[in-house]
């Protein structure tokens, strides 16, 4: 009887067996490094707003603390987007007629808000609440990265859930002296997970962990 | 003890035998692969397929409307939430049971009558656990997410709640289904290889080639395959006791009154056994008669089923009274009222068919002739089916339609759409079967061949 298979088919059945094994296993990792790419999670991406706002500029070298235009931080859920007023205190009298604050100007005059594009945007499905945070020694940059560097505004977090309950489950490695929540250029010291351990205790951050939390 | 009593006991008569004598091994070769090969594609089988195939497409239309519109184009509405979806999904996984049990402790247990009906029975708990392992997936709502169920790496650091018995459903089934495959398939491999090797066609020889992963039948594979078969009957053997009871578990660890009891474990098995070997019997009855293969499916095995299914029945129908015992004897109001509402509820006539299907109907399997008639048998099988589907719609629907808060309490209407998906499901099974039996051997050529040598053996003894 002739044979129906080369005799090169008992090489390529072993290395198909295996093979399988490493593509699936292969693929299944390839996937996952995917879904945590900047490129799925829209990092790095910086999306358009009716004026260039440069963090760098306001927060980075004028040293405009975070609270002048986020207003609401300390006391609400929402950090606040300053009205066109707040830029107004300062855009009423220098660059009065730059081109680029045409569009603060126009909102100005016609009372109109400037439609912001959300760059942090949670979930609806996810309960969030600033002030918490803050009051309990979570600096502002910790979330959202080197805010002060940023000449155009990008997210800095994957806003994963791994993302928030990296530092839930080990506060001590994030937390800091509440003094220094609102400092822009803030460096952990050499030392964060032993001090950090005595700021947990002294703030009393309970870690909280569970599904209601977040998801209400 | 009289020394001389044993000699005074009457022999039992002749045991009749397992297939009809007067087959060789190319006899039964010729038979088994003359369907597949030479046999060439009947009208009656086109006809056959091209029903279940439509039937198979009324299930792509209703799965397309369910990921559209959602689960509302069912009649699941609270407090009924468990509708068919959950009704079909334990009754298909129960009939695949009966494969199983054939297959595995039948095999473990040398009961020889199983040779010539294990390679179908498994094949219909594959098919089976395909349509059954659907609903749940369809159930969720968002199906496209099934994968949330299994515990995988994900940027949410999330695992399954592993305390829900939802969660040991997936891990049951999808076990199962596995096992059944892997059994199923590595005992295809000689029969395969007999295939490639009277296949005329190039492509045919090939592609059986392939599945039959180069057997060539030395005493090294043959010692390796009866190796793989039994450790595989070991592995199975445990999943006909523990998938449903898996099941059961979704509705035993709950508070729900009527769901809430021990006695579900073992009744549910025993259930999914009846209904499998019921199913068996559906399928065999106009299988056998369609091939002529009635002397190796021989009335013989068609009446030990019907013993399977009566002995199985019996305990189910030990599990319905110790139910409604319970609910007396509990003293618990509401557990009171939930049976109250069984046998007198809005409901209580699907109740009553359920015992009469399940109960009472099958009794007649008690007389030897209604065993060895085939028409009465198959009506008893179809009777049994429906009866077990009954039951699941009781448990489902009476308890939960009205639980433990009179103000919500509500009834429980199928749509149009849940008959769909259930008859879709139909196709999907007889779609597959078909299939299987056109380009596969139904009945094991190597299996029937090893009894047809046994037989020979045995006589030539005596």
């Amino acid at each position: 009887m002739a044979q129906i298979f080369h005799r090169s088919m008992n090489l390529l059945s072993r290395v198909s067996i295996y093979g399988a094994i490493l593509v699936v296993g292969a693929l299944g990792y390839a996937l996952y490094a995917l879904a945590l790419s900047p490129w799925y999670t829209e990092q790095t991406m910086v999306r358009p707003q009716p004026v260039p706002f440069s963090h760098r500029h306001h927060a980075g070298e004028l040293g405009i603390d975070c609270r002048y235009c986020h207003s609401s931080v300390e006391k609400s859920s929402f950090a606040g987007l300053p009205p066109t007023q707040t830029c107004m205190t300062c855009h009423s009298q220098i660059w009065t007629n730059a081109a680029m604050l045409e569009p603060v100007r126009a909102s100005y005059r016609d009372d109109t808000s400037l439609a912001w594009t959300r760059v942090n945007a949670l979930p609806d499905f996810v309960y969030f609440d600033h002030s918490i945070h803050v009051s309990k020694g979570i600096g502002c940059t910790t979330c959202h990265g080197k805010i002060a560097d940023m000449a155009l505004t990008y997210r800095a977090g994957t806003l994963y859930m791994s993302w928030c309950l990296e530092c839930h489950r080990q506060p001590e490695k994030y937390v800091r002296p509440k003094s220094e929540v609102f400092n822009a250029f803030y460096e952990p010291p050499s030392n964060q997970i032993e001090s950090g351990k005595k700021l947990v205790k002294e703030y009393d951050i309970q870690s909280l962990q569970h599904c209601s939390v977040c998801h209400r | 003890m009289d020394p001389q009593g044993s000699k005074n006991i009457v022999a039992s008569p002749e045991p009749e035998p397992i297939i009809r004598p007067g087959h060789t091994f190319e006899t039964v070769t010729d038979k088994i692969s003359a369907i597949v090969l030479s046999r060439g594609t009947t009208p009656g089988w086109a006809f056959g397929l091209l029903i279940g195939f439509s039937l198979l497409m009324l299930l792509n239309l209703v799965v397309t409307l369910l990921m559209v519109k959602g689960v509302g184009i069912w009649g699941i509405r609270v407090p009924t939430a468990w509708g068919f979806a959950i009704v079909n999904f334990v009754w298909w996984i129960g009939i695949g049971h009966a494969g199983t049990l054939i297959s595995a402790i039948l095999l473990l247990l040398h009961q020889k009558w199983r040779t010539s009906i294990n390679r179908f029975a498994e094949a219909m708990t594959i098919f089976a656990v395909m349509c059954a392992g659907m609903f749940p997936l369809l159930h969720m709502g968002r199906p496209w997410l099934f994968f949330y169920l299994m515990p995988y790496p994900n940027p949410m650091w999330l695992w399954p709640q592993f305390r829900s018995p939802l969660v040991w459903d997936v891990f049951a089934v999808s076990t199962y289904f596995t096992v059944s495959l892997l059994f199923w398939f590595v005992g295809l491999i000689p029969d395969l290889a007999t295939l490639r090797d009277r296949a005329k066609h190039p492509a045919v020889k090939t592609i059986y080639g392939i599945f039959s992963l180069g057997w060539r039948g030395s005493a090294v594979h043959w010692s390796r395959y009866e190796m793989a078969s039994l450790l595989l009957a070991g592995l199975a053997t445990p999943l006909v006791v523990s998938v449903h009871t898996v099941v059961s578990l979704d509705f035993a660890s709950s508070l729900i009154p009527g769901w809430h009891s021990t006695i579900f474990p073992p009744y549910f098995v025993a259930g999914a056994i009846y209904s499998g070997f019921a199913m068996v019997l559906t399928l065999a009855i106009p299988i056998r008669s369609v091939y002529h293969l009635e002397d190796l499916v021989t009335d013989r095995h068609l009446d030990i089923m019907a013993k399977v299914m009566l002995a199985t029945g019996i305990i189910v129908a030990y599990g319905y009274a110790t139910e409604t015992f319970m609910a007396f004897y509990s003293g618990s109001e509401t557990e009171r009222f939930m049976m109250m509402n069984r046998l007198a509820g809005p409901y209580a006539g699907l109740y009553w068919m359920l015992i009469a299907c399940n109960i009472v109907i099958p009794q007649l399997l008690w007389i030897r002739r209604v065993r060895r008639s085939i028409a009465f048998l198959f009506v008893i099988s179809l009777v049994v089916n429906v009866g077990m589907w009954l039951e699941r719609f009781v448990i489902v629907v009476i308890s939960l339609h009205r639980d433990f808060i009179p103000s919500s309490w509500g009834m429980y209407y199928p749509t149009k759409w849940d008959w769909a998906t259930y008859a879709g499901t139909f196709g999907l099974f007889i779609t597959m079967f078909f299939l299987f039996i056109r380009f596969l051997p139904m009945i094991s050529i190597v299996e029937v061949r090893s009894l047809v040598h046994e037989t020979n053996e045995e006589k030539s003894h005596s």
